[in-house]
Parts: structure tokens; sequence; C-alpha cells
């Protein structure tokens, strides 16, 4: 008989090791998967682990890596402030528009302006779009304890609409024989965000998302803001007796998460994306929260758990053109993923055991 | 005769013997009492009977026949029944859907409540089975509780703590009933930490001691204090209460008046009473009559009026609770795991709950963790507080622990007025003498301190003066010395309030 025993206390070793299975796993069965599919699964394992980072084009696919991977770091961190909370902000991909538009329709708006000041006023104001964007969700939960989980979601879909509206009318690229799409960033010099070392992949998004992990990591274990985040997530009734608003801390943590998925937005938009489009939003909103608890809500796991997802994403791409595989196999992957860890979780807190034999 | 004998139960848990090599047994239509200290391993002990838990060694056996229940429902089916402490009751039905939610098959409503009806009624436990729970007092659920039981016609009737939420009137009526069920042949298993109360009502008692029978004994020839020694294994001295010498009003309550967050919570009614420096006053009442509300509403989770609460002539009714705490006042929940402590953090952690301000662990919020550290270790030192360190969880604390954890983090920080809800309740002997001395030793040093209770016993020992806390209104505080149990449960049932 195999049965599960609670620990005494939660386990550290299964604490790192728990990602790590749950990557096994989804190798496992994502193989099967293409098994199914009638591909080989080891060349298809292969071609999403490995051609990224060490494969022959690794040279080109290292700085696409580190391209997809900063969004996703940057939303998840964000995220995991809101999470640890409790609080469950699941519409970032809306924020991270919201910011894209609101960052994007500020640069263009001073379009062709050159000052330098120009990139860090559209930085700041893409960030209002998101922190705004996710204060919707927060302020219907503390005047009407609306759940917050489906109004960001349902956001997501109006920001997209939104979006739509823009580019089809007040942004849509004079220029640009009536195509939907906004004018570029790249031919407006002092709005771009442009790869700052040739063949990196590095822009000012990744240096931002880098000081930004340096950043959360100090805020969630060093300062007593991060302490109530993990107070209030763990024992809400313990935080009120410690002081903690539970109505700010909604507030602070939805508009957070907001802020940073804006910001994130805003980067893409003047640097990888180039333009304001309707294919613009890519799901990094959506992928960012298998980021957050693939890196545990902490920001280092976040860091690795931000990159393996994108070494997927780029493995994507190549599976999908060497192996004419659908877009969607590497979808149910990463889905996979998610349900692996959340599924090996329970070894955190629980042992198994094998057999009836008593215990010690 | 014996109606169910255990022969050495066994029970390991990693790191720890629950039970180890139990063997007593409980006569036919006899009141049994377990007693014991929290973790003593009463609660895997009757678990082990009612089927919750299985042995890992030893056997049972029921009126002759060997019994190994694998789960509840087979206990129920021998005629093993419970009533736990804590009621599973929902608050949104009647009576009877509640009793019919446990029952195997159950009849059609209008039989089950002339059933309802005949059993209480028959056992003098008057009980409406048309009316919704969250209307009724605890001991009315309590009485439901039992009912459920029964209806089952149980031969053994296990009860957890039953008297810890009643008033001395409904404690004589619940002895009452339990003594009528005995002379039918019921036999019950007694659990409970008052010692007077099994003097009065149980033929017998079996003493556990960290996972051992220490002995048998008959309770009407033991004293109170004898019990408690044999059940801590040491001598026990009470609290010394050196002569009351009081100050100025310190915290100052002014027609306070509330609602409850909670559906079926007690609102405050023109609450109104002072606390004066080196006073402790106690506020007796059974659970829910506002007790959780009064505690909210002084430590500052829940907001008043500006000007029903003052400190030290200092109005604070809209203060938070960091900001009262600055000011002197410290509270302590009932509720350890999960309001005054985080269950998954460390003590050390557990300390920048009430401590960050007052002690200073924190420079522009940036934590002070070697702080926090010595603030633990120093607890845990003068307060006597069982812990291999201050980096364990708090959950791994045993209930007394972290109790003496709790009051010691607040004590240790000054308090000008300390408000303590239960400060004693589920806390072994040893503890509790250790705690209410402690509360005794802070008012002498002047602070004013305001002990919220349902143990009247733990009132009459350390309070100089008492209040009682009725269906959200207060009665005028009167001094302690004089006043008798009977005349305080008199006004905790709800009868004109002086």
């Amino acid at each position: 008989m195999i049965r599960l025993e609670p620990r005494p206390d939660p386990s550290n070793i299964m604490i790192g090791l728990t990602p790590i299975f749950a990557v096994i796993a989804t190798m496992i069965f994502g193989g099967m998967l293409f098994v199914f599919l009638g591909k080989n699964p080891v060349d298809a394992i292969r071609m999403i682990f490995w051609d990224p980072v060490f494969g022959e084009h690794a040279f080109y696919y290292r700085g696409q890596i580190l391209v997809k991977a900063a969004p996703l770091i940057m939303i998840a961190l964000g995220l995991s402030f809101g999470f640890r909370a409790g609080i469950w902000n699941i519409g970032a991909e809306g924020q991270f528009i919201m910011g894209a538009v609101i960052g994007g329709a500020t640069g263009l708006a001073l379009y062709p302006l050159d000052s330098f000041l120009v990139f860090p006023l559209m930085i700041v104001m893409g960030s209002i779009g998101g922190l705004l964007w996710a204060l919707i969700p927060a302020y219907l939960k503390i005047k009407f304890n609306a759940n917050e989980i489906l109004v960001s979601l349902m956001l997501v879909y109006v920001a997209f609409n939104f979006l739509i509206g823009m580019v089809t009318g007040p942004l849509r690229n004079p220029d640009g024989f009536n195509f939907p799409e906004s004018r570029s960033f790249q031919d407006f010099p002092s709005a771009h965000n442009p790869e700052l070392w040739a063949g990196t992949g590095i822009h000012w998004g990744v240096l931002t998302t880098l000081g930004m992990v340096i950043f959360a990591y100090i805020a969630i274990t060093r300062h007593i803001f991060g302490f109530n985040v993990r107070l209030a997530g763990q024992a809400p009734r313990a935080a009120k007796f410690a002081g903690v608003d539970p109505n700010k801390m909604i507030a602070i943590c939805l508009g957070i998460s907001g802020a940073l998925a804006g910001m994130a937005g805003l980067f893409e938009l003047t640097g990888p994306a180039g333009k304001l489009t309707t294919t613009f939003p890519v799901g990094y909103g959506f992928t960012a929260i298998i980021v957050a608890f693939l890196g545990r809500l902490h920001p280092i796991g976040i860091l690795f758990a931000g990159l393996l997802l994108a070494i997927t994403y780029v493995g994507g791409d190549i599976i999908q053109s060497q192996l004419s595989l659908p877009k969607a196999s590497i979808q149910v992957f990463q889905g996979m993923l998610l349900f692996f860890l959340l599924a090996v979780d329970i070894l955190v807190n629980f042992k198994i055991r094998i057999g009836k034999g008593i215990s010690k | 005769m014996t109606l169910i004998a255990l022969n050495n139960l066994t029970k390991k848990y990693p790191g720890v013997i629950a039970n180890d090599d139990i063997t007593f047994e409980v006569g036919k239509g006899e009141i049994h009492a377990l007693l014991g200290e929290n973790g003593a391993g009463k609660s895997t002990l009757v678990k082990m009977i009612y089927g919750l838990v299985q042995p890992d060694y030893g056997m049972m056996r029921l009126e002759g026949k060997g019994f190994t229940p694998s789960e509840p429902r087979t206990a129920r089916l021998a005629g093993i029944a419970m009533v736990f402490q804590h009621f599973s009751l929902f608050e949104a039905l009647t009576v009877a859907e509640n009793i019919a939610l446990g029952m195997e098959n159950p009849p059609s409503s209008s039989i089950l409540s002339d059933r309802i009806t005949k059993v209480s009624y028959k056992y003098g436990l008057s009980l409406d089975p048309k009316r919704l729970v969250g209307d009724l007092s605890v001991g009315e659920r309590q009485r439901v509780e039992i009912i459920r039981c029964l209806l089952q016609d149980p031969k053994l009737l296990i009860m957890d703590e039953p008297t810890s939420v009643l008033t001395p009137q409904e404690v004589d009526a619940l002895f009452l009933t339990l003594r009528r069920l005995r002379d039918e042949g019921t036999s019950i298993l007694y659990i409970s930490h008052k010692l007077e109360e099994i003097k009065v009502l149980c033929e017998r008692a079996t003493i556990l001691r960290r996972g051992k029978v220490i002995g048998t004994c008959i309770p009407k020839n033991e004293t109170a204090k004898s019990m408690a020694e044999m059940m801590v294994g040491s001598k026990l001295k009470s609290p010394k209460k050196s002569k009351a010498n009081f100050g100025a009003p310190i915290l100052e309550v002014n027609n306070l008046s509330l609602k409850s967050s909670d559906p079926f919570g007690t609102a405050l009614k023109n609450i109104s009473f002072n606390l004066r420096a080196g006073e402790v006053m106690g506020v007796a009442g059974v659970a829910g009559n506002g007790q959780d509300e009064l505690m909210l509403a002084l430590s500052g989770e829940v907001l008043s009026g500006l000007n029903s609460i003052k400190l030290e002539n200092k109005q604070i009714g809209q203060s938070n609770p960091i900001q009262r705490r600055l000011l002197g006042l410290l509270t302590a929940p009932e509720e350890r795991l999960g309001h005054a402590a985080a269950p998954e953090m460390s003590l050390a952690e557990n300390t920048l709950l009430s401590g960050f301000q007052r002690q200073k662990l924190g420079r522009r919020g940036f934590l002070n963790k070697p702080g926090a550290i010595a603030f633990a270790e120093k607890i845990v030192q003068q307060f006597d507080v069982r812990t291999p360190s201050v980096r364990n969880g708090a959950k791994s604390l045993s209930g007394g622990n972290l109790q003496k954890f709790v009051i010691g983090r607040e004590i240790l920080q000054n308090p000008k007025v300390f408000i303590v809800n239960q400060p004693t309740w589920g806390v072994d002997a040893a503890a509790a003498a250790f705690i209410r001395q402690a509360l005794l030793e802070l008012a002498e040093g002047g602070a004013g301190v305001l002990v919220i209770s349902q143990d009247l016993d733990e009132l009459m020992e350390i309070s100089d003066s008492f209040m009682v806390l009725s269906e959200g209104q207060i009665s005028t505080p009167r001094p302690a010395k004089g006043i008798t149990i009977e005349a305080i449960g008199l006004m905790m049932g709800g009868t004109k309030v002086a």
C-alpha cells in the first residue's frame, strides 16, 4: 500500500527538488505526446531544451531566450507578491496590453520629438497604464468583495478589444496604407528600445528585469513589506493582529503586479515587437503565472523559471519549423509543466511511504 | 462488569509515541474520567476507540469481543458515540436537519423531529428541532451534539471537554443528564481539565502522562491538587496575589457600541468601564456573548468611535493596532495559531507581529533579524518555552508552550495595558499556573490587565474586580472579593445584568 504521511515541518530539500521533478515528468509525458503525434520524442525534447542553449544555432537563440525571458520574469515578479498574499491576479496579460497601449500612445503623441526624456516618460506612462488597469479589480474587491480572479481575467478581453480599437482607430499609422498597426518605434529613435549589444538580445527591459529581481529579493526577504505579504497569505487574521490593513494589501499587491506587467508591455512594444498590432499580445501575462509558481514565488526561482520557460518558447519555435508540429503542442507542454509542478508539490508537506510498516 | 477493555494500545507518530502501552477498562454504567495534560495522548486514545486512528499495536475488547474499528462508522454501529470539543454543526440549518446529516439512513423529518423531542424530554435537554443552529447558544449547540449521539442508543459515550463552554447552571444540567444515562447503563468516558467537576461526577479516573497510564484513582478520595500533581508529575504552586494598590484609570471605555462583522456574531452594546493601573479585571461570560468582538475593538483590529476608547486620556478609538501598541496597549487574542501567531513562521519571525515597531526590530522598514532572534530567545528563556530553537515553526509547539510564548512576547514589551482573551484555554495545569503568575506580576508592576475568560476558577484566582459580558452588554464591575460562583453564574446566564 502507498500512503502519504504528513511531515512535521515542510521539507526544504523538496522545495528545491520538486520543480526539477516537474520538469522531468513533463519531459516524459511530453515525449509521449510527441510519440502520439508521430514524431521522435528524443529529437523533440532535445530541440526544445537543448538546441536553444547549446545547439548549432544557439548563438542566435540565446539572445531570443533573453528577449522572451525578460517580460516573463518581470511580470512573474509582480504576480508573486499578490500570490504570496493570496491575491490572485490572473489578468497580467491585460495589464501588459494596457501598459503597451498607454505608454505607446504617449510616445506616438510626441512623434517625432527628439528628446532623451521621451523613452523614460513612456516607461512611466506604461507602468501607470498597467497599474490603473489592475486597480479596477482591486477597487471592486475592496468595495464589493468581487472576485479578483474573474474580474482581472475578464479585463484581459476588454484590454484586447481596446487594443484593436486603438490600432484600427486613433493609433493607426497615418503613413501605413490603412493596415491595422501603429507607427513603428524603430523609426522613432527617442522612443526606441534597441538591442544594446548586437546579437545578445539585451535591451533596456532585460537590464531593468535584472534590477527588479534584486529589488524584489530584498523586499521579500529583508523588508517588513515582504514580511507582511507572506503573513497576509499564510495567516490573514495574524496579519490583522499585526496591524496589516487587508484592503491596502489588496491594492498594493494588485498595483505592483499591474505596474510591472505594464512596464514589461512597454519594453516589449518599443523593442522586440516594434509596433502595436492586433497580434501584439502573445500570452506572456498568462505564461508568467506558470513562471511565478515554477519559481516558487521566490525572485531567484522566478529568474530561473523565466529562463526555462523562455527556452521552451524558443524550442517550441524550433519544433514548429523543423518537425512541423502545431503551435498548440508547445502550449500543452507548458501547461503540463504547471500541472506536474502542482502535483508534485504535495511532496513538500508529505512523505510517501510504501507498505504498512510502522514509522520509526 | 466491563464494557470496554483496552490492552497495550500503542500508537507512534514520527518522533513521538502518542500512546505507549495503554491498558485500562471502563465498566458498564460507569462515568470514567480520562485525565492528562495537553499532549498526554488523550485525544489519540479516544480517536482509536472511535475508529479515527488505528493502533500500531495492542487490542480492544467491547463486551468481551475483539473490537477493531477501521472507521468511525464501524465504531458507531458497535455502540460508540462521541461529542467533540469543537462542534460540527451548520449554522444555517435547523437542529433536525443537522442531526439528519449525521445519520446513515435519516427517517422523514417529522418522525425525526418527534424522536428528537422525545429524547430531549427524557434526558432533560430541552431543544426545539425546528430552530436554526445559528440562533442557539453554545450550551444548546452542545445539546444538539449530545442528542445526535443519544439517537444511536450508544453503549459508550465519549465526551471531550464538554463543560469548557458552559455556564455553571448549564454544567449542572449536563451532569443530571449524564447521571441519568449512567443509571440506564450507558458508560461515559469523560475528558476534562476541570478536576473539581471530575470529583463530583466521575466514579473512577485514569491518568495519562506522556502517552503512558500513570494510574487509576477514585476522584472522590483525591483533591484537585493531588490529581493535578499526578497529571504533571511534580508539585504545583498556586499563583500568589499581593495586596492590591490601584492607580488612576488607564484605559477608559465609554459607550462602545459596535455591530459584529460576523453574521452570527454578537453586537457590542454601550460598553463602559474603567481599568486602573495595577488592576487585574476579569471579564466573565460564555463564549459567543461578544468576547471576540470586544477583543477586536480594544486591540484596534476593528475601529470604533474616536471617543469610545481612551488610553491615558488619549482617544484611540480610530487608531490601528500598530498605533495602539506604540502607545502601550498590547493584546493576546484567544486563538493562538492563526491569530496571535502565524503557524508556518518561526518563533523569531513571530516576534515581528507585535514587536516590530515597539521593540524596534527594524530600521526604515528593513528587518533586524538578529534582533528578532535575540528577542525570541529572551522570551523562550524567561517564559520557559520548550522548543529546540527559535527557528522552529510556531505550529510545532504544543498549545501550552505557544501560549507562554505569545503571552511572553507581549509582557516583555512592558505594556501599560494588557488585554488577553482566554489566557489558559486548553493549556495544561503547570503552564496555566505560570501564565497566571506572570499576569499578576505584570499588574503588580503597574500595568492594567484585562482578562477575558470563561474559566471562572481562573478569574476568581487572579482578578481584583469582575464584570460579566452577556449578549454584548457588560455589567458594572464589582470587587472580586466576596462574590460567589453561583452569583456570577446567574449573571452569565443572561438574567438581568446588574
